[in-house]
Parts: structure tokens; C-alpha cells; sequence
């Protein structure tokens, strides 16, 4: 019987939220209005490309006279990338720089030299020289995808590195080469890998059944927007339990013959199915309105509820510490906001310091907005585990704390 | 008769405030006990524990038998309470307001359905059961706030304070609708700082002041605590001084008290009729003028400002 009434205390929160214009407006036309505006000015409307945002300036300082940085050039000039990306090939580094400082560019890539040699060397534990990415702060989507292209790259040299210096170890203790072969035969091994690059790194990725998904700017836009708002929302959840308090409906309530527990529970669980309730809305309403794809759709319900769970415990804990709605509200905007800078609601971490990253690690926008560009670029279940057990750690530890600090100090007042 | 309600020394202190002082009385079967005391003189408190909304800090009460304070669960099933705050959602109907709380009273599937209908047929909202509560007016909002209370069919009601803020029709309607409540055999825990409430419905009453159940008794019991004596009330200017006229009343021949208050003086004496002419005059000696004057009879307020020395509405 009590769980039936938890279940009731949950509708009706969900209802009474879903029925307020105001809360309407920051739940859904918001995140609608933002990710249409947003997209609109990466020019995702207009048609003009399959990407929404193209020609994205990017010079290449490429000094290594090996193969490798002639291979980087070729990825770049591939026709795979060349829609999106216009490389240009420089050979000053501090001229490339001063363009991006200039706002001329999206971003540098420095290959130094040695690069390849480093790499082909192929001895392990040696100083390996490292490409330099000078990014523009100013455009962090862009900035953010030239980054993820030469993320790919470099995940093939490594694989291309380590795949050479196994099957070096394993011929020469076979005995099947001598030691004056190993290097050769670990650089052409090497080679074939990474003479692949150009091939294999595409903004199309691939799923598991074949289909290929194609990249979209509002696949990177919504889901921040998305985790913005619903910080909202279960601000304005966690507000509805002071507004209880104040209002008489928490006491009467207490009074009535039902567990406390079970009224917090019901509570907790309103703000949820609302915040989840929001995102399936909002995930929704982008498929359908702009033909998204979130990808795999097992992976994106349990995100949702994933996501609405460590969201909704940050509503808990405000009101649990805060001592009235007028607080929270407050407060709560303000957290979403700086929780919207530090999850990457706003632009890409990756074009952030280290430690930012780091702190926006507490953010369930972060682990959200992660697991959502994931699956919408092909990743499936497993490629999101981690994201799912962070959020639902997140939960779980608000919740339990929240429920602790609302139960000393009482739901109603005296 | 059973003793549905005992309460015994009942104490609650917040920090060093005590709020409520040593309280006990008992309410039998099929009466309407009110507790009458200005605001603030602890009646909600009262009935907050009473509903093991608080706990009490010294003493406890039984309902039914039960303790309020060692079987809360069994107490709650047992009462119903209308709070003095209007505890409804405002963006949901009535309908749906009866319809959540009756769920949290453990009603469903078609009793619910039939106990809801029967209680707006019975407030007189049948026809607007389906518009929000925030369109309603104040008194309706209260004939709602009262079925939310009844819908369990209880035993024993607590009705604090029902009709505070309400116009006159609205209130007329809810002392009605408290007599046929009573009528119909619930026992009634009725607090208000109205004395014309308590007079007109309560079988006993209780009058309580800063925590104190300062008197008790049915209204003949109290009321021969002053004996037969009447109370003039004296309304007096904004700019007047009421307590340089109670001090020159004190000394007329028939003031048996004179306590001033806020632009007030009251008059305590066996025959206000007499007292009228001098009264007058010797205000008019001082120059004080007198706006208006009340005659009252023996009645619940003349006790409280006997017991206490201050008007009820103070």
C-alpha cells in the first residue's frame, strides 16, 4: 500500500511540474529554442553540407621528414574530411599561431620533427616526440572536431607502434629474423598500419550491424542542451519539497497513514520520472522535428534514466541543504549553469585545461553529454558502461545524503 | 460515554519557548470540544502533536487508546485533521486533489471513486470538481480543505481554526456543515480564537492562553466563573490613551474591572445599563472621546478577559 502511494506522490509531482508554464518553458522550449539556434548558426538548416558546419580552417606545421606527417597531410586532404575541414599547410609554427590568436584559424597542428622516427624507432620506452594541437577557444566546436581527426590519428600510429614492436618480439624470439632486421621489419609493420589512417579515419563511423552513422553537429549540440535544462528541472523538483513544507501539503501528508520514507521516496521519484519524462521528450521531439540520430536506442533508455537518477540527486541535495524554495531556485540556476561550463553543455572539455575536466567530473552533464555523443557517433552499450555506473554512483550518494540531511532536519516546519 | 481523546500533561518546548504547558483534558464520544485562546496561544501545536505531526517533549495523549507518541500509525488511521493553511494543490482540481489524498488514506478503485462524489455533492462542488483549486474562491477553497479531512470517514476530527479568512456565508456553511458532521456522530476537536464559534457549537470548551489551559468546563461552567456580570466594551480614538481612561474608570462605584488595550478599555460590572451614563461622562470630563460602545452578557469572552485581563482578540 505505501509503495502505492509513493508511486502517487510521484505522478502528482511529475503532473503539477509538467503543468507549470514557467517550468514548462525552462524544461522544454529552452532546450528546443538553444539546440535550433545553436544548430542554425553552425548552419545545420541550411542545407549547404551534410555536416552542418564546414571548412573548418585548420593549418598543418608539418617539420617531420618522415612518413608519418606526410600521412597526417593526407588524412586531412582526404575526401572524407576535406568537406568539413580546409587544411592549409604552413611552415612557420609561430605565424600559424599568431592566425589562431588572430581567430584566423580553428586550430595548428604541429608535427616536429622526428616524429617519425620516434615512432618507427621502434624502441620501447624511448622519448617519443609529440604533435602539438594549438586550439582556438573561441571556437570550440570546431576546435573540437580538427581535435577528435588527429585523436583518430593517433590512436592508428599507436596501434601501428605497438602491433610493430610484438610482432618484432615475436619473430626475433622465434629466432625467424635477426636483430639487425628488427627495426626494418618493426617500421614496415608500422607503416602498413598507419598507411591505413587515411582511410580509416572518417566522420562516418561504423555500428555493429554495418550501417553507417553519419556525423551531426546537433548530435553534439542536444544532448548538452538537453543535461543543461534538466538541471533545471530537478532544481525545480527539489524546490516543490520546501514549497510542500511551506504550504501545508508536506504536513498533511505526515499526517495522513503513510510511512515518512515512503513520502521522501515519492518525492525523489517525481523529480525523477520528471527529469527523465524531460529527456526522452527532448530526445524525442530532435528526432522526430530534426531527423537525429541518438543511436543505438537500448543505449539511450539507459542513459536517460541514468542521467535522470545522478541529475535528480543534485535536486535532492539542494533541497536538503537549502531552507527555502526562493534558495533553490536561485542556486539552482546557478548550478546549472556552472555545472553547463564544467559538463560541457556549452563547448568541448577537450579544448579545456586538464583540471576543468577533472572538476566537471562531479557533473552528471559531463558523463551524460559523453555517453550521448558516444552512441549518436555508432558507440553501443558497452562503450557507455562507465558513464552509466558514474551517474548512477552520483545518484545514489545524493540521494542517500540528501534523505539523511532532509530527515534531521525535519520536513516540515516548527 | 467513551473517552475518545486524553490528553495527559501534554508539554512541547521549541528551544526555551514552551509552547505548550502542562496541557490535559479529554474529549468524549460525540461531543464538539473547542479549544478557544487568542493567536498564539497554542492550539495548533495542540493539535500538530495530537496528529503526531510533533512530538511532544514531556507527557502524551491517547486516541482511541493509542498513544500518540508510541503508535503514531494506528492514531493517524483513526483521526482526521483540517489544518488552518488551505493544504491543497493549487494547479490541480478538486477532483484530483480528493482523489490523491483519499489514496493517501489508503481509498481506491471504486470507494474512492463513490466517497469523492458523495463529498462534493455534499460541499456543494460537484459542477466545478474539474477546475483547478487556484480558480476557486477563498471559501471554497476552505469546503474543500474541510472534505480532504473526511474522506477516510474518521472517528474524531481536529478542525483548526476552518474558517479564518472567509466571508461570512462561506463561514456560515462550514459551522453548519461541523454541527451535521457531529450530528451524524464524529466526535469534534474544534479550535478557534472566535468566541462566537465556541459558543454556538461546542458542547464543552477548553480556553487556553500562552500554552496554558487556563479554563474548562460546558459554557455554563465557565461562564459562572464571572458570574453575572457584564462587559462593556469602550472603543476609543486613534490618538486617545486607554490606559489614563481605564485608570479613572477603575474609580466609578460598579467597575468591578477595567483593563485597556489597543485603542480598547474594557469594562467588567454587574450592570452595564447603569454604568453607561457615568462611563460618558466621565470620559468626556478627561476628554477622551469614545468612538463606539459594546454591551456584552456573561458570555466565553468576558471569562478570558476575566482570567486573563485582555480581550480574546488580543
Amino acid at each position: 500500500m505505501n509503495l502505492r502511494k509513493l508511486f502517487f506522490i510521484a505522478l502528482k509531482d511529475s503532473r503539477l511540474i509538467f503543468r507549470d508554464p514557467a517550468g514548462l518553458v525552462f524544461m522544454l522550449l529552452a532546450p528546443f529554442a538553444l539546440t535550433i539556434g545553436m544548430g542554425a548558426l553552425t548552419g545545420r538548416f541550411s542545407g549547404s553540407t551534410q555536416f552542418g558546419i564546414s571548412q573548418i580552417p585548420v593549418a598543418i606545421v608539418n617539420q617531420d621528414s618522415g612518413e608519418l606527417g606526410k600521412v597526417l597531410e593526407n588524412v586531412f586532404a582526404s575526401d572524407e574530411i576535406k568537406q568539413l575541414i580546409a587544411a592549409q599547410p604552413q611552415s612557420d609554427p609561430t605565424a600559424a599561431r599568431a592566425l589562431v590568436d588572430e581567430d584566423k584559424l580553428a586550430a595548428v597542428i604541429f608535427v616536429p620533427e622526428g616524429f617519425s622516427e620516434s615512432i618507427m624507432s621502434g624502441e620501447s620506452g624511448g622519448e617519443v616526440v609529440r604533435i602539438e594541437f594549438y586550439g582556438n577557444p573561441t571556437r570550440p566546436t570546431s576546435t573540437g572536431i580538427a581535435r577528435s581527426i588527429l585523436e583518430s590519428f593517433m590512436t592508428q600510429v599507436e596501434v601501428g607502434r605497438v602491433s610493430g614492436t610484438l610482432i618484432v618480439n615475436q619473430l626475433l624470439s622465434s629466432g625467424a629474423i635477426q636483430l639487425s632486421q628488427a627495426a626494418a621489419i618493426g617500421a614496415e609493420v608500422g607503416r602498413e598500419v598507419v598507411g591505413n589512417s587515411s582511410g580509416s579515419i572518417k566522420l562516418i563511423t561504423t555500428t555493429a550491424e554495418g550501417s553507417g552513422v553519419k556525423f551531426d553537429i546537433l548530435a553534439y549540440l542536444a544532448p548538452g542542451m538537453a543535461m543543461l535544462f534538466l538541471m533545471y528541472t530537478v532544481s525545480f523538483g527539489g524546490r516543490s519539497l520546501l514549497v510542500e513544507s511551506r504550504t501545508g501539503t508536506m504536513a498533511r501528508m505526515l499526517i495522513s497513514p503513510t510511512n515518512p520514507g515512503f513520502i521522501l521516496g515519492g518525492k525523489g521519484l517525481g523529480i525523477f520520472l520528471t527529469a527523465a519524462a524531460q529527456l526522452l521528450i527532448l530526445i524525442g521531439g530532435t528526432s522526430l522535428l530534426f531527423r537525429l540520430s541518438w543511436g543505438d536506442w537500448r543505449g539511450v533508455a539507459l542513459l536517460i534514466l541514468a542521467a535522470a537518477f545522478g541529475a535528480s540527486g543534485w535536486g535532492i541535495l539542494m533541497a536538503s541543504v537549502l531552507k527555502t524554495p526562493g534558495q533553490v531556485a536561485i542556486t539552482g540556476s546557478a548550478v546549472a549553469l556552472l555545472f553547463g561550463v564544467l559538463g560541457g553543455s556549452f563547448f568541448d572539455l577537450s579544448v579545456m585545461p586538464e583540471w576543468v575536466r577533472k572538476v566537471g567530473m562531479i557533473t552528471p552533464n559531463s558523463w551524460a553529454n559523453d555517453g550521448f555523443r558516444i552512441l549518436s557517433m555508432g558507440g553501443k552499450f558497452a562503450a557507455i558502461q562507465s558513464n552509466l555506473i558514474a551517474l548512477l554512483i552520483m545518484g545514489a550518494v545524493l540521494y542517500t545524503l540528501g534523505t539523511i540531511l532532509l530527515s534531521r532536519r525535519g520536513l516540515v516546519r516548527k | 460515554m467513551e473517552t475518545v481523546l486524553k490528553v495527559i500533561n501534554l508539554v512541547k518546548k521549541y528551544g526555551a519557548k514552551l509552547a505548550v504547558d502542562d496541557v490535559s483534558f479529554e474529549v468524549q464520544e460525540g461531543e464538539i470540544f473547542s479549544l478557544l485562546g487568542p493567536n498564539g496561544a497554542g492550539k495548533t501545536t495542540t493539535i500538530s502533536i495530537l496528529s503526531t505531526l510533533f512530538s511532544p517533549t514531556a507527557g502524551d495523549a491517547e486516541i482511541f487508546g493509542y498513544s500518540v507518541a508510541k503508535n503514531p500509525m494506528d492514531v493517524k488511521r483513526l483521526i482526521g485533521v483540517v489544518p488552518q493553511e488551505i493544504a491543497l494543490y493549487d494547479d490541480m482540481t478538486a477532483l484530483e486533489n480528493l482523489n490523491f489524498w483519499g489514496e493517501m488514506y489508503g481509498l481506491s478503485g471504486r470507494e474512492l471513486k463513490t466517497r469523492v462524489q458523495e463529498l462534493l455533492e455534499q460541499i456543494g462542488l460537484a459542477d466545478r470538481a474539474k477546475e483547478r483549486i487556484k480558480t476557486y474562491s477563498g471559501g471554497m477553497k476552505r469546503r474543500v480543505n474541510i472534505a480532504v479531512g473526511l474522506l477516510h470517514k474518521p472517528r474524531l476530527l481536529f478542525m483548526d481554526e476552518p474558517t479564518v479568512g472567509i466571508d461570512p456565508q462561506s463561514r456560515r456553511a462550514i459551522l453548519d456543515s461541523v454541527k451535521a458532521l457531529n450530528k451524524d456522530g464524529m466526535t469534534i476537536l474544534y479550535t478557534t480564537h472566535y468566541m462566537e464559534e465556541a459558543q454556538e457549537l461546542s458542547d464543552r470548551v477548553g480556553i487556553i492562553d500562552h500554552g496554558k489551559l487556563i479554563a474548562l468546563g460546558t459554557q455554563s461552567e465557565l461562564t459562572a466563573q464571572v458570574g453575572e456580570m457584564d462587559t462593556l466594551i469602550l472603543h476609543l480614538g486613534e490618538n486617545e490613551d486607554p490606559e489614563h481612561l481605564a485608570q479613572a474608570l477603575k474609580a466609578l462605584p460598579g467597575v468591578l474591572q477595567a483593563n485597556p488595550s489597543d485603542h480598547t478599555v474594557s469594562l467588567v460590572t454587574p450592570s452595564a445599563e447603569e454604568l453607561l451614563a457615568p462611563v460618558v461622562s466621565r470620559s468626556n470630563e478627561l476628554g477622551i472621546k469614545i468612538h463606539s460602545i459594546d454591551m456584552r452578557e456573561p458570555n466565553l469572552e468576558a471569562v478570558f478577559l476575566h482570567l486573563t485581563g485582555r480581550a480574546l482578540r488580543d
